[in-house]
């Protein structure tokens, strides 16, 4: 049964890529493109909605079962049979893989669903489609699968899949290269992640998870390993989530990712494939919760990063890029959670930032389709009275990304920052909280820009405005509704309490039966009370959009004369230039490299190269040498035939006589 | 006695073939080759083959270095122009005495090898070489292919009319 | 020192390679035949010292089989000569290579 999540995705991209996008349908059944795009469309969104409401189905049969043994495993066929290292192919779908099935079907629908109108005008309609639906299958493989092999299969095939996508234009250079990035920069964290695999099976024996995190578990088990190991593990496979879920200092290509579509950047850079560290991370809980240095190392590098990230956003002028930032800094928050052993917080977190990144992204995808192209905020502005609708939604993603109470990123982000604080890590909380602000500002910054005060849209564009088509802005309204209503399932304990309501968290109920340690010590006495936290971090984000407003809305001149004051002017600069880390690493990483291959090259050409033409030479020079035995010369004849005989003869003689 | 024989008339054919090949002008080499052909016929008589030594000087000798004697003339060929290249000349004499010294030896140590007995020559039977013995012989087991150098002698007889023969042109 | 056979066949081996030397050295066609000559005359003494070797007349019989063959090899060959110099003017054995490729 659960098969069927995975297998149906995949017969859509078999259609979708093998009839249409492969021109088979043009030119060999004369297909006309009108119907191809409503195949292709149906197809599409309908396999993923298929997939979708097999999950919710499955979801609702998990309710019925009984806590713990929250759980159903299909095994399919023996995959890798290889004397003691055996790999079947064998799905897993409990709690866990459950809220992530059904995160990724029922958004990456919706984002389908969206597409349809996004892309109605892209020539290659058909093959945009094969690649999402590929990218579903993929997603699904990793969620899904029931031991390490399996999930590293899905692993690498998003990453294909991503890399398809963005550079899906590849007309330009400019997104090929952004495609490649991706995968390059991913590929490094999938390093860590296979020598992670490597040692799991090299310490338990097996990559299976029931085994593995079953012998984790098992304190007997757990005497023989020494503690470093754990560490060693937990670091390596943390190393593929920071390349995938785009930490430091692996989150570079995720700007650049900005490069393909829009619905892309929404489902694959916001709601599913980065979040795929964070999953995998918390499907090893067992681990990571044995491994106090890991947890430490996990918590800051994701804290750096949150804060590294809104630092960068603020100053950014295209629309998709604050975006990209804001998930990098966002994405710092679940791994902040899974650090300190939240798991739950954390995947509360990536579940309300799916709706609400989505909804920003396609939000900002329906501003952009509305000013025929345009992404830089510097040239928009006034908005809100001529796409209504995309400024509503756009608001509620805003407000709930900020932290603004009621909405759903208030609940997950203050179940984090309580967890954090909680678990006995002030310093990060404190970086957390100053990250609030910063959120809050820079997203109410890109809204104001966007959508209030003095229209700055260049004039031939203005002329064309329009709002989105229905199946563009059904989405965004389905989505600002999750927003809002999404964070009532996962209302954290110490907020329910101050309401009244005991057992208020519902998803971490329900997630919890997955994972299986979470060794949650109480770090002593605290300074702050929960209620105190609540207060701090509700004025952490009240303070930010009262900056924004302030700063955007009120006194628009004064961001520009601040930032070209002669104190403040080089921070700008870095901050806009994001720190030139991309030049860093160019320094560092890519110029040496490509100095090495083209030395490598130099010695091919030169040395292989010429071995080889040397040969051809040599035979070159031997035939016309022998090209002297058949000159028509009687004496050349001669002589070669006396030679010949002599050597003959010789040889009998040293032959008879031996 | 006959050790001395045999040294100086194999003397003679080794220094008229050296002067075959080193001379420039044809008649000169054909008479070289006389020279040498009357000294082989002097060691067949010490082999005890008569007949065969009369024949070689009849018919070799005689007949064949006439006939080219009678084409180089005929030809009227003026001498050669022997390239004398000084610097190939010591390379080429050194290959050449090279592969002499060692087509000896081999001659030697194939003989050694044949007959480890040594080449001591036992008395022949009688009537060995003579007209009559080579008539005995060949007029019985080797009638067919005296029969047929016959038909080869024919053949070259019809061939040499058909080459030599001026085309009416 | 006593003759031997093995001294004629000594004898035979220097003058075959005589000839050969004639035969690949020389310029002047008929001086080549002539050195073929020398090479079979050379073949011919080694035949007849077999012969008295084993005390058989067949080696004699071939012999005269050789020259007899010589003979009609001689006579072929020398108007073959004389057809090729009423067309060329030449016996250069060098210049003559018509038989190329």
């Amino acid at each position: 049964m659960i098969l069927w999540i995975i297998l149906i995705p995949l017969i859509g991209a078999a259609l979708n890529g093998l009839v249409f996008a492969s021109g088979f349908w043009k030119k060999y059944l004369r297909g006309d493109e009108r119907t191809e795009k409503k195949i292709v469309s149906i197809v599409g969104c309908g396999v993923v909605l298929v997939s979708a409401l097999i999950s919710s189905a499955l979801f609702f049969k998990l309710l019925s079962m009984e806590p713990p043994r929250r759980e159903i495993i299909q095994n399919l066929f023996e995959w890798i049979p290889s004397g003691s290292f055996t790999v079947s192919f064998e799905l897993l779908f409990d709690t866990l893989s459950c809220v992530m099935a059904l995160v990724v079907t029922w958004v990456g629908f919706l984002i389908h669903v969206y597409s349809v109108g996004y892309m109605h005008h892209d020539k290659a309609y058909s093959k945009y489609f094969t690649y999402l639906n590929l990218f579903i299958f993929f997603m699904l493989i990793l969620v899904l699968g029931n031991s390490f092999p399996l999930m590293f299969v899905g692993w690498e095939g998003v990453g294909l899949a991503s890399y398809l996508l963005i550079g899906f234009w590849y007309e330009n250079p400019g997104n090929a290269d952004a495609g490649r990035k991706a995968f390059i920069v991913n590929r490094i964290g999938d390093f860590g992640f296979i020598l992670g695999i490597f040692l799991i099976f090299f310490v338990f024996g097996s990559v299976n998870y029931q085994e593995v995190f079953g012998r984790a578990s098992d304190p007997a088990f757990m005497g023989a390993v020494p503690a470093a190991v754990i560490t060693v593990i937990a670091l390596l496979l943390f190393i593929g989530a920071v390349g995938k879920s785009a930490q430091i200092p692996l989150y570079v290509w995720l700007p650049d990712a900005m490069a393909g579509p829009t619905p892309v950047s929404a489902l694959i850079h916001a709601a599913t494939m980065v979040t795929a560290g964070a999953y995998m991370i918390a499907r090893c809980n067992v681990i990571y919760s044995q491994s106090p240095t890991a947890q430490m190392v996990v918590v800051t590098v994701a804290a750096l990063t949150s804060f590294l990230a809104a630092t960068i956003a603020i100053t950014q002028n295209d629309i998709k890029k604050v975006l990209a930032y804001s998930t990098i800094s966002q994405l710092g928050y679940m791994f902040m959670a899974i650090g300190v052993g939240a798991y739950t917080a954390g995947l509360f977190h990536l579940v309300t930032h799916a709706f609400f990144k989505a909804l920003l992204f396609l939000g900002s995808g329906s501003v952009i389709h509305a000013l025929s192209g345009e992404q830089d905020i510097r040239h928009m502005g006034g908005l809100r009275k001529f796409i209504p609708t995309t400024a509503i939604t756009f608001l509620i993603g805003t407000l709930a990304i900020a932290g603004v109470p009621f909405f759903s990123g208030f609940f997950s982000k203050d179940g984090i920052l309580g967890a954090v604080y909680d678990r006995g890590y002030p310093i990060h909380w404190l970086i957390g909280i100053v990250t609030v602000v910063l959120t809050a500002l820079y997203m109410g910054r890109l809204y104001l820009l966007t959508f209030e005060g003095k229209s700055r849209v260049a004039d031939k564009i203005r002329s064309h405005i329009h709002e989105s088509p229905l199946t563009m802005t059904i989405p965004l309204m389905i989505l600002a509704f999750l927003s809002i209503a999404g964070g009532y399932i996962g209302v954290p304990e110490f907020i329910g309490e101050l309401a009244g309501i005991h057992d208020s968290n519902l998803f971490d109920r329900f997630v919890s039966s997955s994972i299986t340690m979470d060794n949650f010590i109480s770090a002593g006495h605290h300074l702050l009370s929960h209620t105190t936290l609540l207060i701090l971090s509700i004025t952490a984000a009240a303070l930010g959009v009262a900056a924004a407003c302030y700063f955007f809305y009120f006194r628009p001149s004064l961001p520009g004369k601040i930032a070209s004051d002669k104190t403040i002017e080089p921070l700008y600069e870095s901050s806009l230039r994001k720190w030139y880390v991309d030049e860093l690493y160019d320094y560092v990483f890519v110029e040496p490299f490509r100095y090495l291959s083209e030395q490598a090259a130099k010695f091919d050409l030169r040395f292989i190269d010429g071995a080889v033409n040397g040969v051809a030479a040599v035979l070159k020079d031997m035939a016309l040498t022998l090209q002297d035995a058949q000159s028509g010369a009687l004496r050349n004849y001669a002589t070669l035939m006396a030679i010949g005989a002599f050597a003959i003869l010789v040889f009998i003689i040293i032959w008879q006589s031996l | 006695m006959e050790t001395v024989v045999f040294y100086i008339f194999a003397a003679l054919a080794v220094a008229g073939a050296l002067l075959v090949i080193t001379h420039k002008n044809p008649v000169s080499s054909a008479l070289s080759l006389v020279l040498t052909l009357f000294s082989t016929a002097v060691l067949f008589v010490l082999l005890l083959a008569h007949f065969v030594a009369a024949i070689q000087i009849l018919v070799y000798a005689g007949a064949i270095m006439v006939l080219f004697l009678f084409t180089v003339m005929f030809l009227n060929l003026r001498p050669e122009a022997l390239r004398f290249d000084a610097r190939n000349m010591a390379f080429k004499v050194s290959v050449f005495l090279v592969v002499l010294l060692f087509t000896g030896y081999f001659a030697w140590m194939g003989f050694n090898k044949a007959f480890p007995g040594g080449g001591a020559l036992s008395p022949s039977p009688e009537g060995f070489g003579t007209v009559e013995g080579v008539g005995r012989v060949l007029f019985t087991d080797y009638l067919l292919p005296f029969e047929l150098t016959s038909v080869l002698i024919l053949a070259a007889i019809i061939g040499v009319v058909a080459i030599a023969k001026r085309r009416e042109s | 020192m006593s003759v031997s056979a093995e001294h004629y066949f000594v004898l035979s081996a220097i003058l075959f390679v005589i000839g050969a030397y004639g035969v690949i050295a020389r310029r002047n066609l008929i001086v080549v035949l002539m050195s073929l000559e020398l090479m079979l005359n050379s073949a011919n003494l080694a035949f007849v010292a077999f012969s008295r070797v084993h005390n058989d007349m067949t080696g004699q019989v071939f012999m005269i089989m050789s020259i007899t063959v010589a003979a009609a090899e001689v006579a072929v060959g020398l108007a073959l000569v004389v057809a090729v110099y009423a067309h060329r003017d030449t016996l250069d054995v060098d210049v003559l290579k018509i038989l190329k490729g």
